[in-house]
């Protein structure tokens, strides 16, 4: 039997016919890359037509304003459309960095955000610190009730508020300043005035709602670490600076890394509706002079250059924060 | 860490302090509200002399009656609503099923697509080339334009997609067992499981549309179509900037300034009205959805 050449392996089977199953069969289990996608989309096409809206929104609305941002290098009219007007190099951006009205925006930019890092940034972690010291829950619920509101108000009606208080003639402000002998001053007109009465109100709007990070961070911190304290005799004063303030580094580092990758995003909003002629040597800043440069006055193009030249630094930022928090934090941002 | 008895005298003058503290911290949040809805009822010459502090003087609705009885803030108010309501549908019918899609392991090229949704997040193409594109669609001056052009957000995406990953996936085997499609089981297993996650997406989508005024002033010119944010800033700005109208005023029961107040306390109100569900879900928002400004 073992030299008959005809040797059928079990089921009667020629050689030839098995290396034939065996092929067929590999062929079965490693099917081509189009009947596997095919496979698959049979199986699982609902999936895809739950994705599909979502990522042609994106499409049409954010990815197709971004191939629409080489109008930054082109001479565009309307007219000829965004493909089809002509290119002209880096023009614009040599006008943007000629131009003093960008350059000064530029620089308002960055002083505002800085202004609102220095004076914005230390708020929140010291209301929540000080929230948590605090014994009586209903007063704690009740302040934190009441100091998270303004987040939600409209910047518009935050600019209303802003704009009748410091009124010359109606204003609380003047009012109280005419109280100690001081003539009505009109604040929203001195360029002096400008970024001391924009952070101030940033601070005043979002200070409350940004602690609320904060005490989540400090509602992680064991509580035997307090125990321990407490049975060596610390006050709460020194509880407050080496048990909490250490213990919420990493979430103030992480926040402040955040912050600074945000730097060029002023809210600008706020901005074009406390701003005037008189006050833009202070206020103006980058999205406020492409808003002003572009859609109103229809220079596209090269408010589309400083757009561009906003996001590429912008972009820069953000990924640079991203990059150093995840290699303080280990977890990535996003 | 209750018992008073424990803490020294420095630890009662630290927590006194510290009440004081906050107390004013909150009141000088309060004050401006307080002072604006005072405006609102006071007679316009009193708002006009600065009279006005803490308590209505010269108590009157006038400024009420002007405010109600202007057409445009009628057709305005509404129009908030219908960019408030429809745009925040509009929102969830988009990121709903693609967060759900994004969040199954078998999707073909799930690193891709989340990228894709990621990438938004972190390059914007900015005001000019977005304007443009909404004249090019055609989406200028109209509803459609509004409640379409801002219904998908990346951060909210990623937000809800978390969420559905963090659901264990033994959740769904019965319902899959009986049947379901993906259709079924997102509706009949992840959707009630998910509702604090949805109600977050589905407030912060109400508050920004309900605030939100830059793209509605830029991409509405028709007077009939303005949100409220947009009217309210007209009358600001135009009626602070018309001398004449301003001084036509000085004799009048009402001024710009107690009619401006009127404007804010009426277009608040919904706002406070929600405001208990807004406290509830968003600081849970914030922290599902990890750290963002």
């Amino acid at each position: 039997m073992s030299n008959d050449p005809d040797f059928t392996g079990a089921g009667g089977a020629t050689t030839e016919e098995l290396v034939f199953d065996a092929k067929e069969a590999q062929r079965r289990r490693k099917p081509n890359t189009m009947q596997r996608v095919g496979d698959h989309l049979k199986r699982e096409w609902q999936l895809y037509v739950m994705l599909v809206p979502t990522i042609l929104w994106l499409v049409i609305f954010l990815y197709k304003p971004m191939y629409g941002l080489q109008i930054a290098f082109k001479d565009y009219s309307i007219f000829r459309g965004v493909a089809n007007s002509p290119w002209i190099g880096l023009e614009h951006f040599q006008t943007l960095f000629g131009n003093d009205q960008f350059i000064r925006a530029l620089k308002n930019t960055i002083i505002i955000s800085f202004y609102g890092l220095i004076f914005g940034f230390p708020m929140p972690i010291l209301l929540a610190l000080m929230f948590n010291e605090i014994l009586k829950q209903t007063f704690k619920k009740t302040a934190q009730t009441i100091v998270y509101l303004p987040h939600f108000v409209s910047s518009v009606i935050i600019a209303g508020i802003v704009i009748t208080a410091f009124s010359p003639s109606a204003g609380i402000v003047n009012t109280i300043l005419g109280w100690f002998g001081v003539d009505p001053v009109y604040f929203l007109t001195k360029p002096e005035w400008f970024r001391p009465i924009f952070v101030g109100t940033g601070i005043w709007q979002e200070a409350g709602f940004q602690s609320i990070v904060y005490l989540a961070a400090i509602a992680g911190v064991s509580p035997t670490l307090y125990e321990s304290a407490v049975v060596d005799g610390a006050s709460r004063w020194q509880m407050m600076w080496k048990i909490t303030l250490p213990s919420i580094l990493p979430t103030i580092i992480i926040m402040l890394i955040i912050r600074i990758g945000n730097m060029l995003e002023v809210s600008f909003e706020m901005i074009i509706l406390l701003y005037q002629p008189a006050t833009y040597e202070t206020a103006d800043v980058v999205n406020t002079f492409i808003y002003r440069q572009g859609i109103q006055g229809g220079q596209y193009d090269l408010a589309a250059a400083a757009g561009l030249f906003n996001a590429v630094v912008a972009f820069v930022l953000v990924m640079t924060a991203n990059a150093i928090s995840k290699r303080y934090s280990r977890t990535s941002l996003w | 860490m209750t018992n008073m008895n424990l803490y020294s005298r420095g630890d009662k003058m630290f927590v006194i302090m510290n009440m004081v503290l906050i107390g004013l911290f909150t009141l000088s949040t309060l004050y401006p509200f307080i002072y604006i809805a005072s405006l609102s009822m006071s007679t316009g010459f009193e708002a006009r002399a600065g009279n006005v502090i803490l308590t209505p003087v010269g108590f009157t609705l006038e400024a009420y009656k002007q405010v109600l009885s202007e057409p445009l803030f009628w057709s305005s108010y509404m129009n908030t609503f219908i960019y408030t309501i429809g745009g925040t549908i509009m929102s969830l019918l988009f990121i709903i099923p693609g967060a759900y899609a994004l969040s199954k392991p078998q999707l073909y090229g799930r690193r891709f697509w989340n990228l894709v949704v990621a990438f938004t997040m972190w390059f914007n193409a900015g005001l000019i080339p977005f304007f443009l594109n909404m004249r090019d669609l055609g989406l200028l001056d109209s509803y459609f334009g509004i409640i379409i052009g801002f219904a998908v957000n990346g951060f909210n995406i990623i937000l809800l997609r978390n969420f559905f990953e963090g659901i264990p996936q033994s959740f769904e085997e019965a319902a899959r067992m009986d049947g379901a499609n993906e259709f079924q089981v997102l509706w009949k297993v992840y959707m009630p499981l998910s509702k604090p996650a949805i109600a977050t997406v589905a407030l912060f989508c109400i508050v920004s549309r309900w605030n939100g005024f830059f793209w509605a002033m830029v991409l509405l010119q028709d007077e009939e179509k303005i949100p409220l944010q947009v009217y309210l800033r007209k009358v600001i700005v135009e009626l602070s900037d018309d001398e004449e109208f301003a001084t036509s005023l000085l004799t009048a029961a009402y001024s710009v300034e107690t009619v401006t107040a009127a404007i804010i306390v009426c277009s608040i109100i919904p706002i406070l009205l929600i405001y208990p569900f807004l406290q509830k879900y968003f600081s849970k928002g914030i922290l599902l959805g990890g750290v963002k400004e």
